[in-house]
């Protein structure tokens, strides 16, 4: 079963930043689970067999209060997906820093080996106004400004800034695939 | 929350509205640009003069910002009429109806968060059959106001978004990859009524234009 972790504060964001998200899911026939970091409990997390952790809108930011809310992603061992605020909550989690930088729109970037089907340049669709960078990461992609794509070194996590549900879907299909 | 909704009169923007209403939402005004390029990469409808008698018929105040339609300047001019929303109904959000156009989105997005506002996209990234079916299962009644794309010609103005449409649009997309929401910009709509409107409008005029795939068909209602 695939968890997916919404982190909206504002319900009505679910549409744009959520259901896209499971609506490439469901076309792949997998199972899944979608819940608001507030409602998750151990049950979900124990069932869960890969989880992907969903963006907001710009100028949600009230996760970024509720980061101890995220604490088990320091013994969780099974497949992590961030996007967007999701990758700031994995990175700070993992001792990163916040550091302000805004793109919203169509980017070109680089993936330096292959990254879930992607490769060389790619344009990626970008909404975000900071990102968090860990060291306990290996940067895949980057902008001309900030990381885009990371890997994590000691678990099975990867993060992305930009929006894969947007642009580049074969992202969430091949992670919940392989 | 309190909200304005860019509203060209279209389905997409209606809809939006319609959702924003249901989650409990406080729509203070519509916002509308009409622009005086036919061209405008943001904003253009055939019969968006229209938008503030669905305005009226919804009872919420509309905001009609006029535009030359260039390139750039026309963001200008969105910026002024949002700042205008934000400071007349002191409005937390926008929302809009934005499908697919990651250019128009983004550039909202941009405006939004420049005047320190929340940005809502409701439809963003729907599945474009689901759309319509939403629409007819909603009672939306709408019609096609212009027509933009081969194969499409003059006998779709006027037609409405009903099953029989879903069909015919359904083998074109499979033939022509039109898209079937009219989202790469082959159709324009409007919308006659929906569940927000106190009263079903009437058309009392319509001029149609055009040649071969392309034709608008303006109207008046009341």
């Amino acid at each position: 079963m695939i968890l997916i972790i919404q982190i909206c504060k504002e319900k009505f964001h679910y549409y744009e930043f959520v259901r896209p998200i499971e609506e490439i899911i469901k076309k792949t026939n997998t199972e899944f689970i979608s819940t608001h970091y507030n409602d998750l409990n151990q049950d979900m997390l124990s069932k869960s067999e890969k989880i992907i952790i969903c963006g907001t809108s710009l100028r949600d930011n009230s996760f970024l209060d509720d980061i101890e809310e995220f604490l088990w992603l320091k013994k969780y061992d099974k497949p992590v997906l961030g996007i967007c605020g999701g990758m700031h909550i994995m990175g700070l989690v993992y001792n990163g820093n916040l550091h302000k930088k805004q793109e919203i729109g169509l980017t070109k970037i680089e993936f330096k080996k292959d990254f879930f089907g992607m490769k060389g340049s790619e344009e990626v669709y970008e909404l975000h106004n900071f990102y968090v960078l860990s060291k306990e990461c290996y940067v895949i992609a980057e902008s001309k400004n900030c990381p885009q794509a990371v890997e994590y070194k000691e678990r099975p996590f990867y993060a992305v800034l930009f929006h894969p549900e947007v642009r580049n879907r074969e992202i969430i299909r091949n992670f919940i695939l392989h | 929350m309190k909200v304005a909704v860019l509203f060209s009169g279209g389905k997409d923007s209606t809809f939006a509205a319609f959702m924003t209403k249901n989650h409990g939402h406080d729509v203070s005004c519509l916002i509308s640009l009409i622009s005086e390029n036919p061209d405008s990469y943001m904003f253009h409808t055939p019969s968006i003069s229209e938008a503030g008698k669905q305005a009226e018929t919804m009872k919420i105040p509309i905001l009609i910002q006029k535009t030359k339609g260039e390139k750039e300047l026309e963001l200008k001019d969105l910026k002024v009429v949002i700042r205008k929303a934000k400071s007349e109904f002191k409005i937390q959000g926008v929302i809009t109806g934005t499908v697919e156009s990651a250019y128009q989105a983004s550039r909202i997005q941009k405006i939004c968060d420049m005047l320190d506002l929340d940005c809502f996209n409701p439809l963003w990234q729907k599945n474009q059959f689901e759309l319509l079916e939403d629409l007819i299962k909603n009672s939306f009644e709408i019609i096609i106001t212009g027509v933009f794309a081969y194969p499409l010609d003059k006998s779709w103005l006027g037609r409405k978004i009903n099953q029989d449409f879903l069909q015919d649009v359904n083998k074109l997309y499979e033939k022509y990859k039109i898209n079937p929401a009219g989202e790469g910009g082959e159709f324009e709509t409007f919308v006659i009524n929906c569940p927000l409107f106190t009263d079903r409008l009437k058309i009392k005029y319509k001029k149609i234009r055009g040649k071969q795939n392309s034709w608008t068909m303006e109207i008046e209602v009341k």
